[in-house]
């Protein structure tokens, strides 16, 4: 048995393999264009580093469930987005719907976030779930984590119809709960 | 539904730390808190299904718009399997470098080293049945960055991975064998291991060079494997 190959960072370069349409799971001319169905959501948030400072080379990809809770469906669950100047990301794509989790538990609907950048020399990953979800009270995840760090998962409304956000601080004062996985 | 069969967790003296001194951009940038370790649900053992048909393969980074990109041509080729040796089919492998003189076609790299318009410096691939890979490309060059004095990145190509799940997401670099920067380079040396270090070498291989036309390198990559189960050992294990 060899060992997995080593991480190494992805470096301030990954924009040569990013297409920035990626971002938009429901693009006409995309794996999902005539899919029915699902509640259509925006999901942005910021991330800053240790200094406060906006993290502006960061590549974020999301994977996540059908509106159903299934990961096999004809849903292609994938996206990239790179950051912007203001360390923004920005999804647009469909309300995933509660996941089985081990045993008999039910996952909370969530959206894993990977993320790759300069001075990452492998990806964190961690988890979005969305505020006022009744399941969130019981998401084997979500409970495992003191409750005082459990928000650095949980995305509010922003106001605008169906736009969820939320801020990822990679170190600090309420660094986000990354994930071992 | 019977649990999913988890990922095997890494040595983690094969992989890298958040927190490395000698490579500055990690100083802001890793997480204090330890990270919460998550039992393998479907979230993890997942992930997303990428077929060509939507993720078009560009296997020749050689040229571009029918005229040749100056510089060495090498061919790389390997395979993808994972920790128990077997292949991951059908996975998808993005390339991405500086050309032969050290520069990225990309507005951030600012290095005074000459762009090539032929060289675009990506690419994306699909392993087939028994794992293997292969692409044309330059040998890149080595640039400088300013980690340190006088730092220099040794001659790299940058590949990133999406195996069956979630868990063997891989993003990695691969280097040359021979490399005198490979002694100097933080990123190179982020490992306890020596051996893991030594296995993002690619070698030179005879079989894969063309006569005539490119001198051929081989590069496996290894992803996680599955936890060993109690149902692991009959046929139809998956
Ligand atoms: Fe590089």
């Amino acid at each position: 048995m060899t060992a997995a190959t080593t991480s190494q960072t992805a470096g301030p370069y990954w924009h040569l393999i990013d297409f920035p349409e990626w971002a938009d799971l429901l693009r006409p001319d995309g794996p999902n264009a005539g899919i029915e169905g699902g509640e259509r959501i925006v999901l942005t948030g910021r991330i800053t580093d240790g200094d406060g400072a906006p993290v502006t080379d960061a590549m974020v990809e999301i994977w996540q469930a059908d509106p159903e809770g299934r990961y096999d469906g004809a849903f292609h669950g994938f996206g990239r987005c790179g950051t912007d100047a203001n360390g923004m990301f920005r999804f647009v794509t469909l309300k995933p719907g509660p996941v089985p989790g081990r045993g008999n538990q039910t996952q909370a609907p969530h959206v894993v976030l990977t993320l790759f950048a300069r001075g990452l020399l492998k990806q964190l990953v961690t988890r979005l779930y969305f505020e006022g979800e009744k399941l969130n009270e019981t998401d084997p995840l979500l409970q495992s984590i003191e409750p005082a760090r459990r928000g650095t998962l949980i995305a509010r409304p922003t106001g605008t119809p169906g736009e969820w956000r939320l801020d990822i601080r990679l170190q600090g004062e309420n660094e986000t709960v990354f994930l071992d996985v | 539904m019977p649990d999913p069969i988890g990922y095997r967790r890494p040595d983690p003296a094969t992989q890298p730390p958040y927190d490395l001194p000698t490579y500055g951009s990690t100083r802001p940038r890793h997480p204090k808190q330890p990270l919460v370790r998550v039992p393998h649900t479907l979230s993890e053992v997942t992930g997303p299904r990428m077929s060509p048909a939507w993720y078009a393969p560009h296997d020749d980074l050689s040229r571009h718009n029918g005229k040749e990109a100056l510089g060495e041509r090498i061919i790389v080729a390997g395979r993808v399997l994972d920790e128990d040796g077997r292949p991951v089919r059908g996975a998808l492998v993005e390339v991405w470098q500086a050309n032969a003189a050290g520069r990225y076609h990309h507005p951030a790299d600012q290095h005074d080293a000459p762009l090539d318009p032929n060289f675009l410096g990506r690419g994306r691939v699909f392993t087939d049945e028994e794992g293997n890979y292969r692409f044309t490309t330059i040998r890149p060059g080595a640039y400088p960055w300013r980690n340190h004095a006088n730092a220099w990145r040794p001659v790299h190509i940058h590949f990133s991975l999406f195996g069956a799940g979630l868990a063997q997401r891989l993003i990695t670099q691969m280097y040359f064998p021979g490399d005198p920067l490979l002694a100097y380079d933080p990123i190179f040396q982020c490992t306890a291991d020596e051996a893991a270090r030594n296995r993002l070498i690619a070698q030179f291989d005879i079989a894969i060079t063309q006569p005539e036309w490119a001198l051929g390198y081989r590069f496996d990559i290894i992803l996680r494997g599955r936890e060993a189960t109690p149902f692991e050992d009959g046929a139809g294990a998956h």
